[in-house]
């Protein structure tokens, strides 16, 4: 039987802004929460694909595995980091928090 | 201090250009990704984890008012208003964006400044005693050479695809404040018979696999150090390996090959190449030289600096950590720390890089220094005007007096920021500072080096630590891993490992239990951390960190 697929979403981060993205139907949006959670894993490798061609738009796009029983939240701790943004000061994701 | 010439200009004014067309071909997608990143990192362009990173040179550490003014203007314009001194004399600004920082790299350009090869596999920003043209230590200045090698070193054209990154450091004086072991390539001034040479080190590094530096020549006559240089790089850029990212550092090549087989293989490059130098690379240093001449000093009453060290306790403890002995009667150097206790390492805001700036230029004939253990160094103050500025110092919040002490750690980004890091750095440092500041125990510990790396690339240099914080990744969860005994000093040690790593709520109170038995342990308040180590060993250290281990043992 093959390996269950980890629910995960695409991430990358913006050309302009070098701020963390993630994809949710074809738009980039700015929080994890917004974004679309993939289960299947032939519908995620055929959306990464897609997703990297997109290199106007973005910088290294990946699959980013969550838990997304309640809501989703990132199974590792860099990914939280990623989504919440540095522990030190307001800025980045915090400022808008 | 170096002042460009047209040449320099043109070179900047042109590459800056170029580097603007770059960015502007990445913007309108004729340039993928791929063919992009080289050209950025050539520049000090980094994408990290939330946002751009660039990293300015500062070069061996210096610059004046002027360069200080701008920083903050460019942090306040095109960044948060603040950035981040970090342990190679640089300054990283976090959160630019992809199209202002051709700007940024012109803001820089109009004060000498620039990004060039701040990345890379090239050879990297040269940096020095942060001390020097003050130090009471010094044989001579070591930045005119540092600039020289700056100017052979930038845009060399076989140097520009290293196998891996070059580091060079160069320090003039007799204590090793520049970790020079710890370099590619440490240069170290030194005098024989009344000729001024070189000592020559070469394969020291920190990262995955630490090397102290060895000596590959005593002595190298000053017309002969750039033929000597251009051999050694020159040798590693074959030799060096291409095949493994981590065994591609030159300290790799010479512990694969040998000391003697790097030094026979320098020497018949050397041969070759020497003639090439005509000699005009010394002329220029002449040159270079005149622009660092010693400010002239000033004689003035030390009346104001007597009296207020016997009247104002805060000013006393300042001024017994925060100060070093200046070669000119009557001065100071005085570091101004970064490490304001609870705040992030290195960091500084745009008006505190102002009102440094001002001081350097009221007080300190507009010099300033960034050191590599992060904090600014205001090199030629005179005594006298110390409690002036000291009182400015304070009210711009750059008045802690902590420089080596247990508070004045360095610190990496880590996680926080950096793409590589492997866990946080920067809560680790701030709540250690903020234990030991609320215990009030620091000035009786006295000195203490501790350096945390979020990774083990060792930017944070947690090797040379005399307790030194490596922060892993382990099994999904941060990690922290304890060294202890480092040294970067001439005295290079790299640090043993305790033992098994502390999670991110066990690292405070470990480092307490270490800092406690050093204080049960010391013979007399004279015999520092370091010393205790040295004459104990790490024994009494691994007991206090695994009190569990030691019940278990019984």
């Amino acid at each position: 039987m093959p390996k269950s697929f980890q629910p995960s979403v695409i991430t990358a981060n913006a050309l302009l802004e070098g701020d963390v993205v993630y994809l949710r139907g074809t738009e980039w949006v700015r929080d994890l929460h917004a974004a679309d959670v993939l289960t299947d894993a032939a519908d995620a490798d055929i959306r990464l694909l897609e997703a990297q061609a997109r290199v106007a738009e973005v910088v290294g796009v990946y699959l980013a595995p969550v838990d997304a029983e309640n809501g989703i939240a990132p199974t590792h701790f860099r990914e939280a980091f990623r989504a919440t943004g540095p522990s030190n000061y307001a800025h980045g994701k915090r400022e808008s928090v | 201090m170096y002042a460009y010439t047209d040449f320099d200009d043109k070179f900047l004014t042109q590459r800056n250009a170029e580097f603007r067309a770059q960015v502007e071909r990445r913007i309108d997608g004729s340039l993928t990704e791929d063919e992009f990143k080289p050209l950025r990192l050539m520049n000090g362009l980094y994408l990290q984890l939330h946002a751009y990173m660039l990293r300015v040179a500062i070069p061996y550490g210096t610059l004046n008012g002027a360069q200080m003014h701008r920083l903050a203007d460019i942090a306040d314009k095109w960044d948060k208003g603040y950035g981040h001194f970090t342990t190679r004399q640089n300054i990283q600004y976090n959160w630019p964006e992809l199209r202002d920082v051709p700007d940024m790299l012109d803001a820089l350009a109009e004060v000498n400044m620039h990004a060039i090869q701040t990345s890379g596999n090239t050879i990297r920003n040269v940096t020095a005693d942060h001390f020097a043209g003050a130090a009471a230590d010094e044989i001579a200045d070591p930045r005119p050479v540092a600039e020289l090698i700056r100017q052979w070193s930038t845009d060399h054209p076989e140097f520009q695809f290293l196998p891996r990154k070059f580091k060079v450091a160069v320090s003039g004086a007799t204590h090793d404040r520049a970790v020079l072991k710890a370099h590619d390539i440490g240069l170290q001034i030194v005098e024989r018979d009344g000729v001024r040479g070189f000592e020559v080190i070469v394969g020291g590094g920190l990262g995955r696999t630490p090397m102290i530096g060895k000596v590959l020549y005593d002595f190298v006559a000053s017309e002969d150090l750039l033929p000597t240089l251009e051999a050694i790089v020159s040798v590693y850029n074959l030799l060096g390996r291409r095949d493994n990212k981590y065994k591609a550092r030159i300290k790799i090549t010479v512990h694969e090959n040998g000391i003697e087989d790097i030094r026979a293989r320098v020497d018949a490059r050397y041969k070759l190449i020497r003639p090439q130098f005509t000699g005009v690379d010394q002329q220029m240093l002449a040159r270079i030289e005149a622009d660092f001449a010693k400010p002239a000093f000033a004689s003035k009453s030390l009346a104001p600096f007597e009296s207020a060290y016997s009247n104002d306790p805060v000013f006393r403890a300042w001024a017994d950590t925060n100060l070093t002995d200046h070669a000119a009667q009557g001065y100071a150097i005085v570091s101004i720390s970064l490490k304001a206790h609870g705040a992030t390492p290195g960091d500084a805001t745009s008006a505190q890089m102002r009102v440094m700036a001002a001081l350097a230029a009221e007080y300190g004939h507009d010099e300033l220094r960034i050191s590599h253990e992060q904090n600014v160094i205001l090199p030629h103050v005179h005594r006298a005007d110390l409690p002036a500025l000291h009182a400015r110092l304070k009210e711009a919040g750059l008045g802690t007096a902590n420089i080596g002490l247990i508070s004045d750690i360095i610190a990496c980004p880590g996680m926080d920021y950096c793409a590589l890091a492997t866990a946080r750095s920067i809560p680790i440092a701030q709540e250690i500072a903020t234990r030991f500041d609320d215990l009030k125990l620091e000035h009786d510990v006295g000195p203490l080096k501790i350096k945390i790396s979020g990774c083990i690339n060792a930017c944070g240099h947690h090797h040379v630590g005399h307790i030194g914080i490596l922060g892993l990744d382990r099994a999904g969860v941060e990690s922290y891993q304890i060294t202890l005994g480092g040294d970067g000093t001439q005295d290079a040690t790299i640090g043993e490992r305790a033992g098994p790593g502390f999670s991110a709520e066990q690292i405070i109170p470990a480092v307490e239990r270490i800092v406690r038995t050093y204080l049960e342990l010391r013979h007399t308040r004279d015999e520092t951390f370091l010393e205790t180590y040295r004459r104990l060993g790490l024994a009494p250290f691994k007991a206090a960190l695994y009190p569990e281990a030691k019940a278990d043992a019984a």
